[in-house]
């Protein structure tokens, strides 16, 4: 006798499953159930449609023909309310049918972020034919358009709604597109490609409320930022429509639970495609479902097979931007990474190696090869053989690797080798053979490698090439093994390719690594934020410890604590609260310090905010004795009391240190200013020193009383207390914008020469620039960092569990 | 037998960092890299006791903040030239949890 089978969802999972059915002949009376008044189509195809290059009948997948000539009773449009197992019946608005075997196919709902405003019109998800519509027709009148997630549907809405001309912007919860599929590299490349087409995108924008009153106007977010919108679209995620399953109360987690032969808990009710969960599994993507659907025709018509989940592969369907990511990509021990990077092309590729087999894989910008490295992934292909040219693809297998030098020499007369400055081989030739012989000569009489540095081996290899054994290629230092490029070199990078994020640079600069080590990281984070202050957001997880709390570690774990005394000039009440704190936090050690204030030593990671919240409450902050910035200006009495003071050295001290308090610099930054030139203040040992004298200020630049003792050499005499601070302004910017991190001044100074630095300050325009420029880098930095830690971050001081308590409970 | 304890959420510990988690047996520091993977290990470097958590993280490994010894998060494993091994608790992620391996739980239940 003819079987009853009631299929709920017309879905990409439940059309794949009859089709298999019938090719197998299968002896089933089938009625299709959707809420959707329509039956099934291309649901991944619905993109294409919102940007215009396809219309909805273009992705029907099944059409009224084929449900009648396979008999398929089909009520579209017509939502399943209730399943009664005992009774075997399932109903709808239009009445109840009975089943033999059932089959729930109902896909995902989209996940509505619960925020105020989320119901006003206006607010759409992306997941039907009627949301896809529904964003055409707001389309049609322009406007503003804001999506939420910067997933995989919130980027192909973004890019089909830009298409149909709105101004769009998406909002991104993480710090990079798609984090669940790319690598932070990938991901700015990504964004670079969609802000190239005119899409605007925020990362680590959190949405706090939907604007307006009877249509959407606009989006909140948690910084208080306010945008715009006209319309917004919610892409933040799916959850599996199991509500049908749980009121029924089959096994559910967060999926309906099926076993291999996608069995529910009630051997009669079989279940697959998005709303289903196995082995713990969610499943997103359309592969798997087709893998699933095949294991459900099976058995239904009583064949054994299993559901075995495979490696997954992600592709993004947006014209001009190639991505593709598959299988584990995270580093790790025994795990090696291969990048190949081309930054002039705008490729990455990255590919996760272990066993001598490819676990994972990153690609941006080309993606040709895509196909031949899923296959190496799935099949776990051994690559020791291939492993030298593996990256390159499968083009590049099974010949001998090219020697580099071999390939410079064979390039043409005219082959460009600078790019910024339009510098090809021949011309290079033709400056050695007039003399240039090496790097620096080169690079003086004809610009290559001379702007972005990038090319700098390749000239190296030009000149090897045409000297022969006369010229050894220098190892340059590099700024560690994560690169190959100098401090130099990618600072030049940082500025004139106006790379402002990590991943940028790491993509740019070709870096080996994914994502740095201990010892870029705190070079690049600085670096980014003295030339970009406005743009990049400082990375405390790329600070040594000490800058990352605000405290010095000590060699057992605790800290020490020392806040500012401006100038070295101190109150009873402060010294009151630093007494205070001391004794209630039971400090073992308080000092005197050399930089003319006391430390508070030995007080624990846990305390750290309820001493500094104590110190701010008496009015004091952060002495920053932790930091690559500015410590501390060292003063003596002065004109307030001394018989040979000449100026006010004290209160010069104390605007001083108020003024550059918070600066990040190479390496820490100490001043003194001495009220005469017996210098009471040690003014001619520091970073910048300042002697005062009966005309002014004498200004000297590169002391140093560390492991190597300098004096400081005059730098320029000015006559007002307000010259001296602009010259201490403009000459502290100078060095942030051009020394190597952990360089002090000294040593910076030795490179680029007293006078070179003279010029600078000494032109007024140039200097003016900088004292803009310093001021500008200080409306970020200027502040307490303790005040923000002891009320916004407090907890993440605390440990994040004590099992202490819970093991005695 | 895996017996996971619940600990926190995810977004408690910043990735590429780590947060400390006190137990009866001393501190075991848990890491969250920059994809999202957790570890745990004892919070203490075996060079000169370092604490591991205030460390850099980058890739699977963590740099100690006392003297620079860099360990891998996955073994325990010192890397480099130096030598030495911290011990490791199964940890994992799910549904935007942490949770950490009980029966390391009741091995300090039978410690205490
Ligand atoms: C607390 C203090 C010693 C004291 O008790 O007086 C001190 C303590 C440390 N100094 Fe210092 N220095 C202190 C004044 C000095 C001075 C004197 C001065 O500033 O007038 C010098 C010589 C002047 C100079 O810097 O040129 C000094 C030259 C150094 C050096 C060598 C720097 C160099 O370029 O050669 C280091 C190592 C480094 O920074 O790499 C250092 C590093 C350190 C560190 C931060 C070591 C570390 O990384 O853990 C010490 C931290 C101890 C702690 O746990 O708190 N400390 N240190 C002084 C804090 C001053 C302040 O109030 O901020
Ligand atoms: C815009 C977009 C782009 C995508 N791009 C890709 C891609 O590039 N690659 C890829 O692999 N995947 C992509 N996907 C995901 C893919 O479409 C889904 O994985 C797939 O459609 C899931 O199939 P399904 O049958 O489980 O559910 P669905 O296709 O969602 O079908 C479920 C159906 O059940 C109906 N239903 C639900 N509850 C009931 C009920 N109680 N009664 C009656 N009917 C009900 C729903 O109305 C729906 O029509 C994309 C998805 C979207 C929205
Ligand atoms: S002199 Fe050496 S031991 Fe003394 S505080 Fe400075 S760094 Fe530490
Ligand atoms: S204690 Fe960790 S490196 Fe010394």
């Amino acid at each position: 006798m003819t079987k009853k089978l009631v299929v709920i969802g017309a879905g990409m999972a439940s059309g794949r499953v009859l089709e298999h059915l019938f090719d197998a002949g299968a002896d089933y009376d089938v009625t299709l159930f959707n809420a959707e008044p329509r039956g099934n189509y291309n649901r991944i195809m619905l993109s294409p449609v919102l940007s215009g290059e396809k219309t909805y009948d273009d992705i029907v997948t099944h059409d009224v023909n084929w449900y009648e000539s396979h008999g398929v009773t089909c009520r579209f449009g017509e939502h399943i309310t209730a399943m009664d197992r005992e009774a075997k019946t399932v109903t709808g608005q239009n009445g109840t049918v009975s089943y033999d075997k059932l089959l729930i196919a109902t896909g995902s709902a989209p996940f509505i972020i619960p925020v105020q405003g989320k119901d006003l019109p206006g607010v759409i998800t992306y997941r039907d034919l009627d949301d896809t519509n529904a964003m055409i027709d707001a389309a049609a009148k322009g406007g503003k358009a804001v999506v939420i997630g910067g997933g995989l549907l919130g980027l192909e809405a973004a890019a089909g709604l830009k298409e149909r001309g709105m101004d769009v912007t998406v909002l991104h919860l993480m710090g990079h597109l798609m984090e669940r599929q790319l690598d932070e590299a990938a991901g700015y490349l990504l964004r670079r490609d969609l802000e190239d087409r005119g899409i605007k995108v925020k990362c680590r924008a959190s949405t706090a409320a939907i604007l307006g009153e009877t249509h959407v106007e606009g989006v909140m977010l948690e910084d208080n930022e306010g945008l715009e919108a006209d319309l917004v679209v919610m892409a933040v995620g799916i959850r599996p429509e199991t509500r049908l399953a749980n009121d029924a109360h089959l096994d559910v987690a967060r999926g309906i639970e099926v076993n291999a032969q996608m069995q529910t808990s009630d051997p009669d009710v079989y279940a697959v495609g998005e709303c289903v969960e196995f082995d713990g599994q969610l499943f997103g993507l359309v592969a798997p479902l087709y893998d699933q659907a095949k294991v459900v025709a099976k058995s239904l018509v009583d064949e054994a097979d299993v559901f075995l989940p495979k490696e997954l592969s992600t592709k993004l369907k947006v014209t001009g931007c190639d991505l593709f990511s598959a299988g584990d990509f995270a580093d790790g021990e025994g795990r090696e990474d291969i990048v190949f990077r081309d930054p002039a092309r705008g490729v990455y590729r990255r590919l996760v190696v272990e066993d001598d087999a490819v676990v994972g894989a990153v690609m941006y910008g080309d993606t040709a090869d895509s196909n031949w490295f899923f296959g190496l992934i799935k099949d776990k292909t051994d690559i020791s053989e291939m492993r030298d040219t593996l990256i390159f693809g499968p083009a590049y297998q099974g010949g001998t690797p090219m020697d580099p030098l071999a390939a410079v020499a064979a390039l043409p007369r005219d082959a460009e080798i600078c790019g910024c400055n339009g510098i090809c081989k021949g011309q290079i030739e033709d400056a050695i053979a007039d003399g240039a012989t090496d790097l620096g000569a080169v690079r003086a009489v004809t610009k290559a490698s001379g702007s972005c540095g990038t090319c700098t081996g390749l000239v190296e290899q030009v000149l090897a090439v045409t000297l022969g054994d006369d010229f050894v290629i220098p190892a340059a230092q590099s700024i560690c093994g994560c690169t190959d490029m100098t401090h130099e070199d990618v600072r030049r990078m940082i500025k004139s390719r106006e790379l402002k994020s990590m991943p940028a640079v790491w993509q740019e600069c070709g870096w080996k690594t994914s994502c740095g080590c201990h010892v870029c990281r705190p070079a690049l984070n600085f670096y980014l934020l003295a030339d970009w202050p406005l743009e990049y957001a400082d990375d405390p997880q790329s600070r040594f410890i000490n800058e990352r709390k605000h405290a010095n570690i000590q060699k057992d774990g605790t800290f020490s604590v020392v806040p500012r005394m401006w100038g070295g000039i101190t109150t009873p009440d402060e010294l009151r609260a630093i007494a205070d704190a001391a004794e209630k936090f039971a400090v073992p050690t308080v000092k005197v310090t050399g930089g003319q204030r006391i430390d508070l030593l030995g007080v624990k990671g846990e305390d750290l905010p309820a001493i500094w919240k104590d110190l701010n409450d008496a009015g004091m902050v952060s002495g920053y004795a932790y930091s690559k910035g500015l410590r501390t200006v060292k003063t003596c009495v002065g004109t307030d009391h001394c018989r040979f003071g000449t100026q006010d050295s004290t209160g010069l001290g104390v605007k001083l240190e108020k003024t550059l308090h918070g600066s990040w610099t190479p390496h820490k930054l100490k001043l003194a200013v001495s009220g005469c030139p017996r210098n009471c203040a040690e003014a001619t040992c520091k970073d910048i020193g300042v002697i005062c004298v009966d005309s002014g200020y004498q200004v000297s630049i590169g002391g140093a009383a560390g492991m190597d003792v300098k004096e400081t050499e005059l730098l320029i005499q000015v006559p007002t207390e307000e010259e001296t601070i602009d010259v201490i302004k403009a000459v502290t910017q100078l060095y942030r914008e051009n020394a190597k991190y952990l360089d002090r001044i000294y040593k910076w100074m030795a490179k680029v020469g007293l006078d070179w630095i003279e010029e600078q300050i000494v032109d007024l325009e140039t200097r003016q620039a900088l004292v803009d420029r310093f001021e500008l880098s200080q409306s970020i930095y200027r502040k307490d960092p303790w005040a923000e830690h002891a009320t916004k971050k407090a907890e993440t001081y605390q440990p994040l569990a004590d099992l202490k308590l819970e093991a005695a409970e | 037998m895996s017996d996971w304890i619940d600990i926190a959420a995810l977004d408690a510990v910043p990735q590429r960092g780590a947060r400390m988690v006190k137990t009866a047996d001393g501190c075991v520091a848990v890491f969250r890299t920059a994809e999202d993977e957790v570890f745990a290990l004892d919070n203490a470097c075996p060079h000169k006791q370092g604490p591991l958590a205030e460390g850099i993280v980058h890739g699977k490994a963590v740099t100690c903040p006392l003297h620079n010894w860099v360990i891998s998060l996955e073994t325990g494993l010192v890397q480099g030239n130096d030598e030495g091994q911290v011990a490791t608790y199964p940890a994992r992620v799910e549904g935007g949890r942490i949770l950490l391996d009980g029966s390391f739980m009741n091995r300090l239940r039978g410690a205490a």
